[in-house]
């Protein structure tokens, strides 16, 4: 049986309504783009909100320089399709700055890099707003999150003290040198997501799909081994198995997982089915139990 | 089908986040590996039982002090219904938290712990329930696994509750009770073995046979000007487009509307849902409105239907839950957000305090602390389109915002 997707259209007013109060109380508002199946999900709610005028803020994109390719061809052909404007920010460049140092080791990842990069971007447009599609159910430490989320000065996030919000009305006062981040899709579970791109046959980048790739197993998490992004041990053997990737992350904190599933209708078949959550396969979060409410207190996304 | 939000509601320890845990484990909503994680950890705690809490709580501290310190959101469905529930913690800022997750809300569970029966904690959540006009409560006694599973206790806690019930002001509220044991699953999913003396839907049954047409408060329609859509593109060179959320009651093409504050009439020419025509917006939808004529409309407008028009003052008075430290005193001036839209309010005057408790109120008040309850009127720098609360519950609500902190200090309920 088809599950009755009408509560998504009332997800999808709320979302619109939020993007919308964004443009309104903000003067310089940004659309965090990690070239995602949710932030792809936040350019389309965009569009819709503000049609028949473009989106009237740009897209960011935060390049760790270690993202799947397919993701960055994805991202250009989108933002050229829909004339929008992109800016992209690198984490290469705050290495070469001497600004962060790079991790080295099994577990290298420049996930945790990108805040700094992330917070100079802010600093340097000087965006008050930035819209992100994070969710509540996608982490323990973000079922906490706000709407509108309050960043300091220095990107922080206070979780003892957040503003309440009530009803529909968003607070969007702030003081000159802070911003606020904006989650539209909050009240969004993966399976919404993926339904919403189904209904809406939005396209996404092709590494969401089954597809045979030259893979490592290491602690029981598949990595690629197509590039060289990935550390790997000499006698950690590379083999082909058909494998999907749920998030689109950093390719160094990104594991794959098994599936047949090459067609949206297939994906939402399994996500309905899996038993293992999306972050699951994000060792960035396994790093400890409070890994993510650490990052996000930096000025993590 | 709509995505019921439900609230909850409990002093510490009466199994909030328990019974929360409880209902993700039995409707198999737990992933492995976070099941794994809860595993984990209760074993290094020492327990003899999954700390189903663990899936609840979410930030360091909270875990380290075994308590909910702020409102976390949860999501799960079944094949009927998709759930978000508001776990709202009960100590400190217990009202901040309860309104807060309450004000997004339709169903609510009030917990009560079977040992300790209906207390004064019991009592504030009732009112603050009662206050927002959540339509559908239910009162879950928990631990009945404590009290040997006793019919008699539960009769005891209900006619304690009947009583409260009694002195409620907004009395369409549909009530029910259910015993059950979060820890051991008793009613909560799955029917218990152990209370074969109650007849009764099991918590998770209850909460899948609320129709929609009950849970949700209907009113007239108001139309908030969120954003003006000013294309200029050849194609849409004179398009002028009203972007807001339809609130109360759906508006057509055709309507006759009138536009606050300027009380200009016209006529909707067109309803916009993104590239596809609509000839009615109804409630809760997202949409962009076009007008016959060419009127001035701009952000924090409002457009209702003729002959239907909301009270248009500059000044009112509220039900107000202070949710800050720092003291709301008479002649203090605030930002109130009404909608979306800001004014300048000054304080005039506090009436009385209002006690949770259903013991009375308090006449001689000099000022607001955090969680106090009360009614105050405000006048205004300009006027705000307004409903009474119990007549709308969107367009009868505000915030607070204190224009020196950026933060949210309150919000109000306009009688």
């Amino acid at each position: 049986m088809k599950k009755d997707t009408s509560y998504i259209n009332a997800l999808e007013n709320e979302a619109i309504y939020i993007i919308r109060e964004v443009a309104a109380q903000f003067e310089k508002p940004v659309l965090l783009f990690s070239g995602g199946k949710d932030s792809i999900t936040l350019v389309r709610l965009a569009q819709k909100a503000f049609y028949p005028a473009k989106i009237p803020f740009p897209l960011m994109h935060i390049d760790t320089g270690h993202n799947f390719p397919e993701t960055i061809e994805f991202r250009d052909r989108l933002v050229e399709e829909l004339g929008l404007e992109l800016i992209v920010r690198n984490v290469q460049d705050s290495i070469d700055q001497g600004k962060v140092k790079e991790e080295s080791g099994r577990y290298a990842s420049r996930n945790m890099l990108q805040t700094t990069t992330l917070l100079d971007a802010i600093e340097e447009f000087k965006f008050d707003a930035c819209i992100g599609g994070a969710r509540r159910d996608e982490e323990k430490a973000r079922a906490k999150e706000r709407i509108f989320s309050v960043r300091d000065d220095f990107g922080q996030w206070d979780e003892k003290n957040q503003r309440p919000e009530l009803f529909d009305m968003l607070n969007g006062e702030i003081d000159l040198g802070q911003n606020v981040r904006v989650f539209p899709i909050s009240n969004w579970t993966e399976l919404d997501v993926w339904s919403y791109i189904e209904k809406e046959n939005i396209e996404i980048p092709s590494i969401y799909f089954a597809h045979k790739r030259k893979v490592f197993l290491r602690d029981g998490l598949i990595w690629s081994a197509e590039d060289d992004v990935v550390y790997r041990d000499e006698e950690e053997e590379i083999i082909e198995e058909m494998v999907r990737f749920r998030t689109v992350g950093d390719m160094s904190c990104t594991a794959a997982v098994l599936s047949e599933a090459a067609t949206i209708s297939k994906v939402v078949e399994e996500i309905r089915d899996s038993s293992i959550s999306e972050r699951g396969a994000r060792i960035d979060d396994k790093r400890s139990e409070a890994a993510m409410e650490k990052r996000k207190q930096q000025g993590y996304f | 089908m709509e995505v019921l939000k439900i609230a909850t509601a409990g002093s510490v320890d009466d199994g909030k986040s328990t019974l929360i845990g409880r209902i993700l484990y039995d409707t198999k909503s737990l992933t492995t590996d976070k099941l794994e994680a809860i595993e984990k950890t209760s074993k290094q705690r020492g327990y003899d039982y999954l700390d189903f809490s663990l899936a609840t709580d979410g930030l360091v501290a909270e875990r380290e002090q075994g308590i909910t310190i702020d409102v976390a959101h949860i999501y799960f469905s079944t094949s009927k219904k998709s759930y978000i529930i508001a776990d709202t913690p009960g100590h400190v800022e217990y009202t901040r938290n309860m309104v807060t997750g309450a004000s997004t809300s339709q169903a609510s569970i009030i917990l009560i712990d079977a040992r300790k029966g209906v207390i004064e904690q019991t009592n504030r959540h009732f009112f603050i329930n009662n206050l927002l006009r959540i339509k559908d409560v239910v009162v879950a006694i928990n631990k009945m696994d404590l009290v040997d599973y006793s019919e008699d206790v539960y009769n005891k806690i209900k006619a304690d509750f009947e009583d409260l019930m009694s002195k409620r002001d907004y009395q369409d509220q549909s009530i029910s009770f259910i015993p059950v044991s979060a820890l051991k699953g008793d009613n909560v999913v799955n029917p218990s073995k152990n209370m074969p003396w109650y007849k009764g839907e099991t918590l998770l049954d209850h909460l899948e046979k609320l129709d929609k047409a009950d849970i949700f408060n209907v009113g007239t329609p108001r139309f908030p000007v969120q954003y003006v859509i000013r294309p200029k593109t050849d194609e849409y060179h004179d398009f002028r487009g009203y972007a807001g959320k339809v609130y109360g009651g759906n508006l057509s093409v055709g309507d006759e509307v009138v536009v606050l504050p300027s009380l200009t009439k016209s006529k909707i020419k067109e309803i916009y849902f993104y590239d596809e025509k609509y000839e009615t917006a109804s409630r809760r939808s997202s949409v962009t409105i076009t007008l016959e004529d060419d009127v001035n409309v701009s952000r924090g407008d409002m457009i209702v239907k003729e002959n239907d028009l909301p009270t248009i003052e500059k000044q009112f008075t509220a039900n107000v839950c202070w949710m800050d430290s720092k003291q709301l005193t008479p002649g203090a001036k605030y930002i109130v957000q009404h909608g979306i839209n800001k004014v300048l309010a000054k304080v005039d005057n506090i009436h009385h305090k209002i006690h949770p408790d259903y013991s009375g109120i308090e006449e001689e008040v000099s000022g607001l602390g955090m969680n106090d309850i009360a009614q105050v009127s405000f006048k205004l720098n300009k006027p705000i389109y307004y409903d009474k609360f119990k007549n709308h519950r969107t367009n009868g609500s505000f915030i607070i915002i204190d224009s020196q902190s950026n933060n949210t200090v309150g919000a109000g309920f306009i009688q």
